[in-house]
């Protein structure tokens, strides 16, 4: 994005010292700790698969996008939240298309940044889990194979070819384990990582502390994550007393995506409402749709989802929660 | 144009346009009328062209879906469902395509394989329609074909497509058990990974049905 | 059907048009779906496979030159205020027919179809056929009209099923392409693939027009330079 030539806000005017590209970059840092603990648990195919998704996305903002936008480091965050949430196993040239497809169609067709609707890394996995359900779902379990360097799927599939059945141990997530085995997995395996699931759905501990991070410093707005968790562990909360089938309120705030989405993607700055209670309602809503689709709906995880439909709804948000102009009265209806 | 006549504006109008023709009301009624006389020929015309068709159409599909889950008998019946017993001569005065109908197989030898009963259950997509071949005497199924469903591409259409998920429903013990991994016991049926919705839809299916009518199946051979 | 009410008024041609361009101008330049975007929910929904996409084109190119046949015959009889509910009959009727011929020869593609065979009621190129050509011209033109219309309808959904086909299972009317390792697309085969496919059939006819028109404005100039300098 070129820097305005004329800014217009209401006074006073105060300049903040931060600039698109300081935010964007402390977030790339902030994520860097993520992907190593997915490499530590994974092995080299987190690395593998994390690199390719970014990758891909920088190089179609290189090609397809308007000069100079690359350094404000918004397409490296595309394709590291993308990479995080595909599993260690895919194939390399799938997380390719997701990178590609995320910024091409989720990004530059809607003009760039500052303008897309939708969260571009979610759209690129949105489009794969569509393309491609079967690779999307075989979740390799960590810290599994037999020495650190083993791969955990067939990364290096030729493109456009299915991937081998190699011999990386999978399973199912714990909440596919939960939804359709009623098998809960252990809280403290959910906290610390050390469960089947997408290379940034494991450490929920690491998530928190890096977005506690990017919260600190005022680059990611607290009130997003703090109502997703809020709502969700209410509704879970209260669905687990009446029905104990339901799941708890720790296993729903652990599992699955909910981590990394409610820190990193339902917080992105272009895709969320620019108003404080807009960022409540907004969470809201994620945090409803996440705990609906998760008990009622036909899939084990709903996050990606949630988020994504959300984001459709914010220009309505920031419309309905527009501060009042200071001393401004209602305007009454003509009689 | 009348509105205006009646505020006073008429005057600074020009020539008001000139109106269409009166057309009589009558010359309406006869003109749709006689058309739908026409349409309606016509379809009886094509209904009955191709009436032969579609009914043997439907008659070999059943053919091949019975034929596919009782093992190729050597022939069928069709019987109905009537208050509760199954009988093979539908009762005067009701419409025998409006009935449940279930088909009695026999071998070679002229001797009951077992019948093949049609059931459908909401899957992950939409209704998924299947029949199942179920030997009352020995209280084991012999085969399940999927006949309709929408289920996802590669994952949840393996119901029909995936010779292994198929092939266990031969031989298996009903009431069916969707079990991870690998069977057990020949209640067991192994769900497809990633399709557990599609896979248990087929399983509930198959008991809902038999829990329904497996009683008046098996009813059915003690009288014969 | 929101279709109905799309505007029928457009796409005639003048009087004096040539046979020719009466058939052709269906074909692409005038193009319903690709250029006038009608047509659209057939256009999404059946085209998943090459084999639905030709069977639906069929049939609503029969019910399409049928109506436009019947429709220009009986013109003159039909009374300006029932033109519609007559129109729509005349289609009913066609699309009934189609629906018993679909029945009877293609069963397993009349049930993939689903509903959007007795649909093809409410498809708007051919309602929009009969009010703006059928209506008001002679038989043979309107024939050649609707076959014109009808095979770029045809040409239209045979694009969308062939991409969608080949990329969302690797296979064209069935014949595997690439060989059993290829990865099927399966976005390509469920709704949302119809949406994007759609759309970038659309980019490609819109960005071929363009550069059309912008090389006729250059080679325009480069004459009238032509013309100056000579004089």
């Amino acid at each position: 994005m070129s820097a305005p030539s004329l800014l217009v806000s209401a006074s006073p005017h105060l300049g903040a010292g931060d600039s698109t590209p300081t935010i964007m970059w402390n977030v790339v840092a902030s994520l860097l700790p993520i992907v190593a603990v997915a490499a530590w648990f994974f092995g080299p195919s987190a690395l593998l698969v994390t690199a390719a998704a970014t990758a891909a996305a920088v190089a179609t903002e290189r090609v397809l996008g308007h000069r100079g936008t690359l350094g404000d480091g918004s397409a490296v965050i595309t394709g590291l939240l993308l990479g995080l949430t595909l599993p260690a196993g895919l194939p390399l040239w799938m997380a390719v298309v997701g990178g590609v497809f995320g910024i091409a169609i989720g990004k530059l067709l809607f003009g760039g940044l500052g303008q897309n609707v939708f969260n571009p890394a979610l759209l690129g996995r949105a489009f794969l889990q569509a393309s491609f359900p079967v690779a999307m779902t075989t979740w390799p379990v960590p810290a599994a194979a037999g020495t650190w360097w083993a791969l955990r799927g067939d990364n290096f599939a030729f493109p456009f070819t299915s991937p081998r059945v190699v011999d990386a141990l999978t399973s199912a997530s714990p909440l596919g384990r939960m939804k359709f085995e009623q098998q809960p997995t252990a809280l403290l395996d959910l906290v610390l990582g050390t469960t089947t699931g997408s290379l940034g759905e494991t450490s929920g501990l690491l998530i928190l502390l890096c977005g506690g991070y990017l919260a600190l410093r005022n680059y990611l707005n607290w009130r997003i994550p703090a109502s997703i968790f809020a709502t969700v562990a209410v509704l879970a909360g209260g669905l687990h007393q009446l029905d104990p089938r339901y799941p708890g309120a720790l296993f729903m705030l652990f599992s699955g995506g909910l981590m990394l989405g409610a820190m990193y993607m339902a917080t992105d700055l272009v895709t969320s409402p620019v108003t404080n209670r807009g960022c409540w309602v907004f969470g809201a809503g994620v945090g409803l749709l996440v705990v609906v689709i998760r008990i009622w709906g036909g899939l084990a995880e709903g996050v990606m989802y949630a988020i994504l439909i959300m984001n459709a709804l914010v220009p309505y948000l920031n419309r309905w929660t527009q501060p009042r102009v200071f001393g401004a009265r209602p305007v009454e209806p003509a009689t | 144009m009348t509105d205006g006549a009646a505020t006073g504006v008429a005057a600074q109008t020009p020539e008001p346009l000139p109106e269409p023709a009166a057309v009589r009301p009558s010359s309406l009624l006869v003109t749709l009328g006689a058309g739908g006389a026409v349409a309606g020929v016509l379809l009886v015309i094509a209904f009955g062209l191709t009436l032969p068709r579609i009914e043997a159409n439907r008659a070999h599909a059943l053919h091949l879906a019975v034929n596919e889950v009782l093992k190729a008998p050597a022939r069928y019946d069709t019987l109905y469902v009537v208050g509760g017993a199954l009988t093979k001569t539908p009762p005067p005065g009701v419409d025998p395509k409006k009935l449940e109908q279930v088909y009695l197989g026999f071998g070679p030898d002229g001797r009951a394989v077992g019948f093949a009963v049609g059931a459908a259950e909401p899957g992950f997509q939409d209704t998924i329609r299947l029949i199942f071949g179920y030997d009352p005497r020995n209280r084991k199924l012999l085969g399940m074909k999927v006949l309709e469903s929408k289920e996802t591409p590669g994952l949840g259409d393996k119901i029909e497509k995936d010779r292994a998920f198929v092939s266990q429903f031969d031989g298996a013990q009903p009431p069916l058990a969707g079990v991870k991994g690998k069977r057990a016991k020949p209640t067991d049926v192994a769900m497809i990974t990633g399709a557990t919705i599609s896979s248990r839809t087929v399983i509930r299916t198959i008991n809902n049905a038999l829990g329904r009518l497996g009683p008046l199946l098996e009813a059915y051979r003690t009288e014969n | 059907m929101a279709e109905l009410s799309c505007h029928a008024s457009m796409m005639t041609t003048s009087k004096d048009a040539p046979p020719r361009e009466d058939l052709a101008k269906g074909l692409w330049r005038q193009n319903p779906v690709l250029v006038h975007l009608l047509g659209l929910c057939p256009t999404l929904a059946v085209t998943n496979s090459v084999a639905n996409s030709v069977v639906m084109g069929v049939a609503t190119f029969f019910v399409l030159v049928g109506s436009s046949f019947l429709v220009s015959t009986v013109r003159r009889w039909i009374p300006n205020e029932i033109r519609i509910a007559s129109y729509i009959l005349i289609i009913a009727t066609f699309v009934t027919v189609a629906e018993f011929g679909l029945q009877a020869l293609v069963p397993d593609i009349y049930k993939a179809l689903g509903p959007f065979v007795a649909l093809i009621v409410v498809n708007c190129i051919i309602l929009g056929r009969q009010e703006a050509f059928a209506g008001r011209n002679p038989v043979g033109r309107s024939v050649l009209d609707a076959v014109g219309m009808g095979a770029g309808f045809m040409l239209a959904l045979l694009i969308m099923g062939s991409v969608r086909e080949v990329l969302g299972s690797g296979t064209f009317l069935s014949v595997s392409l690439f060989g059993p390792r290829y990865e099927p697309w399966v976005i390509f085969v469920l709704p949302p693939g119809g949406f994007f496919t759609l759309a970038f059939v659309l980019l490609a006819v819109a960005w071929h027009k363009q550069r059309q028109t912008a090389r006729a404005r250059a080679r325009a100039t480069d004459e009238a330079v032509l013309v100056e300098r000579v004089a």
